[in-house]
């Protein structure tokens, strides 16, 4: 999709939201050291295209399920950045309660049903949403977020055939980092064919730039009015990079998980980066205008880290009856 | 289906007679179940039911025959071979406020939905802070008898009763079979319910109108101030039989039908201990590991003085199901094993 046809609205929420996860990923590999944060992080940064470009297709009342590498994707859909910090930091007010942690947000005001940290398991849960919403014919969706590893369970063939026999609306959106943990997607899979595994449920695949939020957005706007017309499923897979570690806050290259060369191209195809400059050439984006939304994106940032320091952690273990 | 033709107790056909001779309305366990289902169904739009089967002329054992008929296919229809994929889908739609019920024809096949059932169904409530409910029941029959072996007859209830988040049924007789069912569409949180196939054609007074039996209450079925047996679900009526011939030779025997396994009704298992001092726990299941250990164990925690001998449990051996007429004969604990295990109590 041509950029310039994107409303400048849009493009300026998507590019936001890009930025947001981005300073907000930042800020945490800062902090990280710090443990002052006692959980697993794991950094979205690198594949923001993809949550900003599909989030941006969604409505508020549209179902979202997303996975351990949640904070992207609970951002985008508009989750609380003082909830998000306050789970994090184990306390009482975060958006979980204390009981989550990074790898599980969710916010049900906003249709986010949760994340599975089970890898595949969140895909079936979005099935099922997409059943709920069509028993319920107010014509909302359900999205997916998961990543190439999800692409080995059985469990995505299960739920791309219940989807498909029932043409239920849901775009399943596969996060193409080649990665699962340190295996290489060419290790585990004979064909590098994610957006093709749908087809022989008659899914309509399709593989596109998952660093270019212009072309998310756009096949991700056709997935969701598909779906919300009743014509059925959608699989997107977006091919991306994840630039630090699976789990943790610095990049991984120098253990040898992967090659530097790979991570410094990928780099290069920044995805904020890519879309910043449309933005810039286009006259949307001054340098003015940049500096005063990362300043503010910066000072929310902080706000909310300073309010889930103070708040007060969540330490109290109340068992159910029989628990 | 010979396997299904499982033998009525020749007492459950005279107790069926006499109540209907009193004008009671009496049904089956099968029948209390349907009824249930068209209740929930009738009562709730948000209730669905789904499986493998359901819309068969079988109908899982009579249980939903009729009912796709009824409320058609978009509120009962039959699912792809996919139980874990499907199990989620019903967690999905339960997240997105429907109230499913899932039906599997033995309870061996959930074992291949422990990761959507444990990692996510039973987590969802507390991991998400108690934002999100997941008001999901799976039905799933336990298929003793016929040869079924050791892949179509296993009593795994103590697998699920390990788990926090699961409330774990097992009803005993029609009427609490009915009550219970529409106690677990009910409730906000996943049920595992879990019916023996031996009490399909068991016969109770059922009212004929919706009432909920609560989850977590025992109930005593025959009060007696010898032995407690503390039951589950086929075995409170082996206990029945057991304590019938014992009340002949003076021993009596309070029976307590546990009905839900998690949460469980300590308290009233404990109150009859006080009052007898012995504990006999028969369970459908395993030994090791069981929910009899489990009961055994919560009562010597809790009530260790009040018990004059050491608890018994009567279980399965810890062996996989064997297919033989008479390998099962051997493998399967009854009336027999409950009156051995009260008799080395006195």
């Amino acid at each position: 999709m041509n950029p310039t046809a994107i409303p400048d609205r849009v493009r300026l929420s998507i590019y936001r939201t890009m930025l947001l996860i981005r300073r907000v990923e930042e800020r945490l590999c800062a902090l990280y050291p710090d443990q002052e944060i006692k959980c697993p992080i794991h950094l979205y940064i690198g594949q923001e295209a993809v949550a900003a470009g599909v989030c941006a297709r969604l409505r508020k009342s549209d179902y979202l399920v997303s996975n351990h590498r949640s904070h992207g994707h609970y951002l985008a859909k508009g989750g609380g950045l003082r909830e998000f910090f306050a789970e994090l930091y184990g306390r009482r007010t975060g958006c979980s309660g204390g009981w989550g942690g990074s790898m599980h947000l969710a916010d049900p005001e906003l249709g986010l049903l949760g994340s599975s940290a089970i890898v595949a398991g969140g895909i079936p849960i979005a099935v099922g949403a997409a059943l709920a919403a069509r028993m319920e014919g107010r014509g909302r969706v359900a999205a997916v977020f998961f990543g190439d590893g999800a692409a080995d369970e059985g469990v995505f063939y299960e739920s791309l055939n219940f989807a498909a026999l029932r043409k239920l609306p849901v775009v399943f959106v596969c996060e193409n980092n080649f990665y699962a943990t340190n295996s290489r997607q060419s290790a585990r899979q004979p064909l590098d064919n994610i957006y093709r595994r749908g087809r022989i449920f008659g899914i309509p695949g399709f593989r596109l730039d998952g660093n270019d939020a212009a072309a998310v957005y756009a096949a991700a706007g056709r997935a969701v009015e598909r779906a919300r017309r009743g014509r059925g499923p959608t699989l997107l897979e977006c091919r991306t990079y994840r630039w630090k570690q699976h789990v943790g806050y610095q990049e991984d290259w120098e253990g040898g998980c992967r090659p530097a060369r790979e991570l410094s191209c990928w780099k290069k195809r920044c995805p904020l980066e890519r879309f910043g400059r449309r933005l810039r050439r286009s006259g949307l984006l001054t340098p003015a205008r940049e500096r005063a939304l990362t300043a503010e994106i910066d000072r929310r940032i902080e706000a909310a880290l300073a309010a889930a320091r103070r708040e007060p952690s969540a330490d109290t273990i109340e068992c159910d009856g029989g628990d | 289906m010979p396997w299904s033709r499982i033998p009525v107790d020749p007492l459950e056909t005279d107790r069926a007679q006499r109540l209907r001779a009193e004008g009671r309305r009496t049904i089956t366990y099968r029948e209390a179940l349907r009824e249930a289902l068209e209740q929930a169904l009738d009562t709730d739009p948000r209730v669905f039911l789904c499986g493998e089967g359901v819309d068969d002329p079988g109908g899982i054992f009579g249980t939903t025959r009729g009912l796709q008929d009824r409320y058609g296919r978009e509120r009962v229809f039959d699912t792809p071979l996919s139980e874990n994929g499907i199990t989620g889908v019903a967690v999905g739609s339960a997240l997105a406020g429907r109230r499913p019920v899932l039906v599997h024809q033995r309870v061996d096949f959930m074992l291949l939905t422990m990761d959507q059932l444990v990692n996510h169904a039973a987590a969802w409530r507390r991991m998400f802070g108690g934002r999100l409910t997941v008001p999901l029941t799976i039905r799933a029959i336990i298929g003793r008898g016929w040869g079924s072996a050791a892949q179509h007859s296993q009593n795994l209830q103590a697998l699920f009763s390990h788990v926090p988040g699961l409330k774990v049924v097992m009803p005993a007789t029609a009427y609490d079979a009915k009550g219970l069912l529409l106690a677990a569409i009910a409730d906000p949180d996943p049920v595992v319910f879990l019916e023996h196939r031996w009490l399909y054609d068991t016969v109770d007074e059922v009212p004929a109108g919706a009432y909920l039996v609560p989850l977590g209450k025992a109930v005593v079925r025959r009060p007696g101030r010898s032995v407690t047996v503390a039951a589950i679900s086929h075995m409170a009526g082996e206990a029945e039989k057991a304590a019938r011939l014992l009340a002949e030779r003076g021993i009596e025997v309070e029976i307590i039908d546990l009905r839900t396994l998690r949460p469980l009704d300590l308290e009233t298992v404990l109150a009859s201990v006080e009052k007898t001092g012995r504990l006999v726990v028969a369970d459908t299941g395993w030994r090791t590991g069981g929910v009899a250990a489990e009961v055994v164990a919560a009562v010597t925690e809790r009530g260790f003085g009040l018990l004059r001998r050491a608890p018994v449990r009567v279980a399965c051996p810890d062996l996989p199901t064997p297919a033989g007429p008479e390998l099962e004969k051997a493998y399967y604990p009854g009336a027999a094993e409950i009156l051995r295990a009260v008799e080395g109590l006195r």
